[in-house]
């Protein structure tokens, strides 16, 4: 989130698109209740289903799974059209004005570089036009043809209201009485927030339909300000920290790269990474990448980084692919070339894509190791449980080893909330039985590989004999330890970099934050970004201070916000040009002609002037993007693009399938299904009475939600003659489910064009341990693709028949 | 009991960390099942109310899961029957339902109806007025009424009597169960557990004035947003009540999974615990008395000598010889 | 064998001096204490439960519990215990005739003027009107009380009706106590009726003043003497 959750009440609007948030985020979902009940603010949810969210809802309409883009795009086009764009905030604070090479174009929905054969674009013509100053060249008076917005505008002319209806399925007046209510949030003291989640991510083009509500709100101008910003509702209670503390594989803590292979050493992984500013007197802050770099390696190898071993770079890992996510790990499985795994707080067998796919891959390990609190199938995957696990266990031969650990309750620690909250939390309970903290295990592991290598040498021993393990207890570092260590603290005398007389640090003390980081070796720090979290006052996640100046939502000495405890990223943009408040009501920071003053930390140098200095600091232009260059695989706008299964043909290109740059594999592709065979769609989602597969372990959660079922239209049941609360089978061209029918009017048919949709709405709790009935997750159906950017499974948007069943699953 | 504390006004406030006596006991009780010549309380106590408004209930149940928790019951998990409302049913273990109801207004657009049922705190209760066991269901003067357990005989009058359909008998200890209104939580200055949990705020609870102007507030809103019949359900049939809704639809609150229009205790509940209570056990005891009085002081119907001889004779003479 | 029209099987002549008459036999007499048995239980636990005045009553059967328990399982077995006299006796308690004199001369019955009254056979219109009240009462009660019975019957009828049934099973219940009333009341103030459930005779001065023509058909099937 740019925002933090308490400044939902500040605002005008509310759209939950893309997520279901009073389901899946009831209690957050308060904030909007509060805006509702105390600034009479709206709230509108584009769904496929009428959902609990929609439910209190002052504006529904519904939308085919997977067309998100159109809509989005359609949006903005009617914002331009309609003029109903924040032009100051445009002008200045995004990069409009930024003329594109002229190579860069659009066709049959595609942009100019495709490589069918790759599956990918050769992006170089995706740039600005750069002057010979060395900065990108701008129109400040958005006339250039090339320039972005022009590009832009063109771009979402396609986009009219009637190929929302054709694409999306989304009756033309509820598209346009959105747009009406959207569009006033277009005034500088109107502001919109922007409420998502998996329904937005779990698409093979996932990331581009986020940026499309992104540049929707920088339209409005409403990034940046009180009751704005783009809110991504984090699904597990650290899901945000995991990110940040990269638990990725191509990522390292703070947001920095694993090198690639490509990038053999320090100066060449380097030397991509100087992010010179594309504008004169921008901050880009990224500039400072080694600072976080070497304070990252140096808190790995401590003194074993050296300036002279380039601090240790060549003992990381180098990626010879963009990433080993996990759906290339169970492809890899699959193939026989992963043997061994170690399955942390994780149930893949229902978490992950195609459950066959995933059952042959753990049945050829040698070894799987799993730890969670809880019983889970991944656990159970070769035990028999009749039609709900249908496996040969005798031929399974998998040595299975489960490590019971603590739960969130028994551990002292941190999780990160959606609005980047880092909250210490203290030990409620005392672990069951043996289970014991993943800390304390994944300690164990390592002491003994130390001991293995030290006593037997082996390739590359230095990572692992080096490591600094510098902790009371070597056997179990403690919370408080590694959170300090994130922090980071100096190891020598630390001085201010403009007077290098000034002590700001002595060695062996906390910093006060990343401004201290050094690339010299003086600092370590683990997570660059959490710096400030941990200083030499104390902890500051452990803060419990509820004042909130001016009602503002900001909550400054509540735990703590990374970076440097700022509530909501780019504030300085709810400030105008001359740094006056867009809204006098709405105050956040306001220049007092010295330096910026207001209810958050400045998300710009205190004492950066308004008019030379851009809100968007990690961005070399210093503006936001409307149109990102070469960031993104899948094009620098977002086009649409069709779900991998689905009953419409792209219109921009019917021999497009999904998104054309989507990484597939072979295999997988052959199982992707047409609607000649399966002729419904199916989405798949959370219950708010449920967390995932945890809660059916809980006997009150089993019963608030007791078994699976499917959600269909009335429409549907009577075409297949289904009957309310009996059992139907859902089957794709993967796998097959028996399920309970609950017939809904919450789920009307779509009509895109002269094609009548169905959806099939399938929840995703149950499996076959547990308090609750055996049951199975939507994941048994799901193709085996993710997004082309990230890899996130396209889980909610794929193709089914369904027809009534007869009698009960046995197991 | 300390005379100086009220009745709390919010369900937001923790409990103190110090142990503290109930504020809420027998002193407090104003009516009693089956106890006509109760002893007045020994105070009035502010009466309290729970608020539950449904234009911002997303029916996330963890009302129904705060209920049990507190009251650590343990509701059955059942099969789906096709809907959201699970347990299907109120029950001894599950004391309040989201029950969801699916509505197509005039004007076109679909609504989804979201209700809390659990027991309304009647200020005139039907459940009281036909249980026969003394003390098995009591109100104090904040309004709550309560079950006293150990009173319970189990015989199912107060299902009988409730206008609301709530209370449910427990299969294995035979006693009746609904919401106290968290009586144990309120006695030491607490709220509901389900107002507590709720978490936008649909579930309040506090002075009964103070929820009625909050209720009214949201009322205006509801209003403004175009809902023209917003309204309070307090239905005055039953004396008012202590759980009461905002209802975007007041004038038709059967459309949430039908709530009564005009509830009020049954006139037959009426006619059976009044009219033929009084007059049965009059007619009863004068029969009764009248009889033992007629035994005393009347005649009785003898058989007389007369009697025996005629029959004597006729016998004698019909029977064959030798047969005596 | 005379067809009977007035006595049943089992009703005989036992002695001649003096004149005893088998009115009951063993089987019914016990039938009949049963069903009354089973009908005081009713009545003390059903008072019980009517009433907060007679709460108290509940401690005769070891509290509410165990009283609420109780009650609709007595209820069943008065019911076929009940059901098993109406098969012996409901064909002597149809009415006839002189039933219609008798109750036109109800005046006389309550003074004990019995000569003014005609002659009867097993049993007077005031006994079978206690014994077609006691029937019709059962069953109302019986069906009633299954709609109310909250162990086991908790949702064979909606609560509209239960509350009908709730009102109607208190009417019938103080109709049957009075019923009963009358019947012990009539029982005990007619000398000589009691011994006929208790030792199964009465008297032949008991059977000549008030069931004169039950005696005439039994004394005639013994004798086949003095035709009337």
């Amino acid at each position: 989130m740019t925002n933090p959750w308490t400044d939902i009440r500040n605002t005008d609007l509310v759209v939950v698109m893309g997520g279901n948030a009073a389901e899946a985020h009831p209690c957050g979902f308060k904030w909007v209740t509060e805006a509702k009940a105390h600034r009479g603010a709206k709230l509108i949810v584009v769904d496929p289903r009428f959902t609990r969210t929609a439910s209190v809802s002052d504006y529904y309409a519904p939308i085919r799974p997977g067309s998100d883009i159109t809509f989005l795009m359609a949006m903005i086009n009617w914002m331009i059209q309609n003029d109903k764009v924040q032009w100051e905030y445009v002008k200045n604070f995004t990069n409009a004005a930024f003329i594109v090479k002229d190579e860069f174009g659009w066709s049959d929905g595609l942009f100019s570089g495709y490589d069918p054969e790759k599956r990918d674009y050769d992006k170089s013509s995706w740039d600005y036009v750069m002057g010979d100053d060395g900065f990108a060249q701008v129109d400040m008076t958005l006339q250039h043809p090339r320039c972005v917005w022009n590009l832009l505008k063109e771009h979402v002319s396609r986009y009219t209201p009637e190929l929302v209806q054709q694409i999306c399925g989304t009756p033309k007046d509820r598209f346009l009485h959105i747009a009406q209510m959207i569009g006033e949030c277009s005034a500088p003291d109107k502001t919109m927030t922007s409420m998502y989640a998996l329904g937005w991510t779990q698409h093979s083009k996932g990331a581009q339909n986020i940026r499309g509500m992104a540049m929707l709100q920088l339209i409005l101008g409403n990034i940046g300000v009180r009751g704005g910003g783009m809110n991504a509702l984090r699904g597990h209670s650290n899901i945000q920290g995991l990110t940040d503390i990269g638990l990725m594989s191509n990522l390292i803590p703070g947001y920095l790269n694993i090198p690639t292979e490509k990038e053999v050493d320090w100066t060449t992984y380097m030397s991509s990474r100087s992010f010179k500013p594309l504008r004169p007197g921008q901050t880009s802050y990224w500039q400072n990448y080694s600072k976080f770099m070497v304070s990252f390696l140096k808190a790995m190898w401590g003194d074993a980084a050296t300036a002279e071993n380039d601090w240790a770079f060549e003992w990381l890992p180098k990626l010879d692919v963009p990433g080993y996510d996990i759906l290339r790990m169970f492809e890899l499985m699959k193939a026989g070339k992963i043997t061994n795994y170690f399955c942390q707080g994780f149930n893949p067998l229902l978490a992950f894509p195609n459950r066959a796919k995933l059952t042959e891959a753990l049945s050829k390990l040698q070894l799987l190791v799993v730890m969670d609190p809880l019983e889970t199938e991944t656990a159970r995957f070769w035990e028999n449980h009749g039609e709900h696990n249908d496996v040969d266990s005798a031929a399974i031969q998998t040595e299975v080893i489960q490590l019971p650990t603590t739960c969130f309750a028994e551990d002292d620690g941190s999780l990160v909330n959606s609005g980047r909250w880092l909250q210490w939390h203290w030990a409620a309970g005392t672990p069951p039985g043996q289970a014991r903290r993943d800390t304390w295990i994944m300690s164990q592991i390592f002491l003994r590989v130390k001991k293995l290598y030290e006593t037997e040498g082996g390739v590359l021993p230095e990572p692992i004999v080096n490591l600094t393990w510098d902790y009371a207890d070597p056997n179990e570092p403690t919370a408080e330890e590694l959170a300090k260590e994130m922090n980071g603290r100096a190891l020598s005398d630390v001085h201010d970099l403009k007077d290098t007389t000034k002590l700001l640090t002595p060695a062996g003390k906390q910093l006060v934050n990343f401004s201290q980081y050094r690339d010299d070796g003086s600092t370590m720090g683990a997570c660059w970004i959490f710096s400030g979290s941990w200083t030499e006052d104390g902890n500051m996640m452990a803060r419990r201070d509820n004042t909130d100046p001016d009602d503002a939502g900001m909550y400054p000495n509540w735990t703590y916000a990374w970076p440097l405890n700022r509530r909501v990223l780019y504030n300085r943009a709810s400030a105008d040009l001359k740094g006056k408040p867009w809204d006098a009501s709405r105050k956040l920071m306001e220049w007092n002609g010295e330096k910026w003053t207001g209810y958050d930390v400045p998300d710009i140098a205190p004492t950066s002037k308004p008019d030379e200095v851009g809100p968007f600091i990690m961005n070399q232009e210093g503006t936001s993007r409307l149109f990102t260059r070469g960031m993104m695989r899948d094009g620098p706008f977002p086009t649409h693009m069709e779900p991998f299964e689905s009953p419409i043909a792209n219109p921009f290109n019917a021999q497009m399938r999904g998104n054309p740059v989507a990484r597939v594999f072979a295999d997988d592709a052959a199982q992707f299904a047409t609607s000649d065979e399966f002729p419904f769609v199916a989405t798949s989602y959370r219950l708010t009475e449920h967390f995932h597969y945890w809660t059916k372990n809980n006997r009150i959660n089993a019963a608030l939600q007791p078994e699976f079922f499917v959600e269909i239209s009335e429409e549907l049941a009577a075409l297949k003659g289904i009957t309310l609360g009996g059992w139907v089978r859902v089957w794709s061209k993967r796998g097959s489910v028996k399920a309970k029918a609950l017939v809904t009017k919450r789920l009307k048919p779509l009509q895109c064009g002269d094609k009548t949709v169905y959806v099939v709405g399938i929840p995703l709790h149950w499996g076959f341990v547990g308090a609750a009935r055996k049951g199975w997750g939507p994941n048994s159906l799901t193709p085996f693709v993710g997004d082309a950017n990230v890899e996130t499974p396209e889980f909610k948007a794929f193709l089914v028949n369904i027809e009534p069943a007869t009698g009960e699953a046995v197991s | 009991m300390d005379p100086n504390l009220d009745s709390p006004r919010t369900a937001a406030a923790n409990p103190p960390i110090q142990p503290m006596p109930a504020n809420l006991g027998a002193g407090d009780v104003i009516r009693a099942s089956a106890m006509p010549d109760l002893a007045p309380p020994q105070r009035q106590l502010t009466p309290v109310a729970k608020l539950i408004d449904v234009s911002k209930c997303i029916g996330c149940k963890a009302c129904q899961s705060a209920c049990a928790e507190w009251n650590d019951t343990v509701p059955p998990i059942e099969e789906n029957v096709g809907s959201y409302q699970n347990p299907s049913d109120l029950g001894p273990e599950m004391f309040t339902l989201m029950r969801f109801s699916e509505y197509e207004n005039p004007n076109g657009d679909f609504e989804w109806l979201i209700r809390k049922d659990g027991c309304m705190h009647c200020t005139d209760p039907g459940c009281l007025k036909a249980c026969p066991a003394p003390g098995a269901i009591v109100q104090y003067s904040n309004g709550i009424v309560d079950f006293i357990h150990e009173n319970c005989i189990g015989c199912g009058y107060c299902v009988t009597g409730c206008p609301f359909n709530i209370p449910r008998v427990s299969k294995t200890d035979h006693k009746s169960y609904k919401c106290t209104l968290c009586s144990d939580r309120v006695a030491v200055g607490q709220g509901p557990a389900c107002a507590k949990a709720c978490p936008t705020q649909a579930i309040v609870f506090g002075h009964k004035d103070d929820m009625i102007a909050h209720a009214e507030e949201r009322v205006a809103d509801l209003k403004s947003r175009g809902y023209e019949n917003a309204g309070i359900y307090d239905p005055a049939g039953v004396g008012g009540t202590h759980v009461f809704y905002v209802l975007h639809h007041a004038d038709q609150p059967a459309l949430y999974s039908n709530l009564p229009e005009d509830p009020r205790i049954s006139p037959v509940v009426e006619g059976w615990k009044g009219i033929t209570k009084k007059v049965g056990l009059a007619a009863i005891g004068i029969a009764a008395v009248g009889s033992i009085l007629h035994g005393l002081l009347g005649r009785a119907n003898r058989v007389t000598a007369e009697d025996d001889r005629e029959a004597e004779e006729y016998v004698e003479h019909s029977l064959p010889p030798g047969r005596s | 064998m005379d067809k009977r029209f007035y006595s049943q099987p089992g009703d005989r002549i036992e002695t001649v001096d003096p004149v005893l008459v088998s009115r009951y036999r063993r089987f019914t007499r016990a039938n009949h204490w049963v069903t009354a048995a089973s009908l005081i239980v009713l009545l003390l636990s059903g008072m019980a439960l009517f009433s907060p005045s007679l709460f108290f009553l509940t401690g005769l059967f070891g509290g509410g519990q165990t009283t609420r328990w109780l009650h609709p399982f007595v209820g069943i077995l008065l019911f076929f215990s009940f059901l098993l006299m109406f098969v012996q006796l409901w064909r002597l308690n149809l009415p006839r005739p002189e039933d219609v004199t008798w109750v036109g001369h109800i005046g006389d019955v309550v003074k004990g003027q019995e000569e003014k009254l005609p002659e009867l056979g097993k049993y007077n219109a005031g006994q079978k009107f206690i014994f077609w009240a006691m029937s019709a009462l059962i069953v109302v009660l019986i069906g009633s009380g299954v709609m109310i019975w909250e162990q086991y019957f908790p949702h064979l009828v909606s609560i509209p009706v239960r509350r009908w049934a709730m009102l109607i099973h208190s009417l019938a219940a103080v109709a049957i106590i009075l019923t009963f009333i009358l019947h012990v009341y009539a029982a005990i103030w007619t000398r000589g009726t009691i011994r006929a459930m208790t030792r199964g005779t009465v008297t032949g001065g008991w059977a000549w003043r008030h069931h004169r023509k039950w005696l005439r058909e039994l004394a005639g099937r013994e004798g086949r003497g003095p035709a009337k």
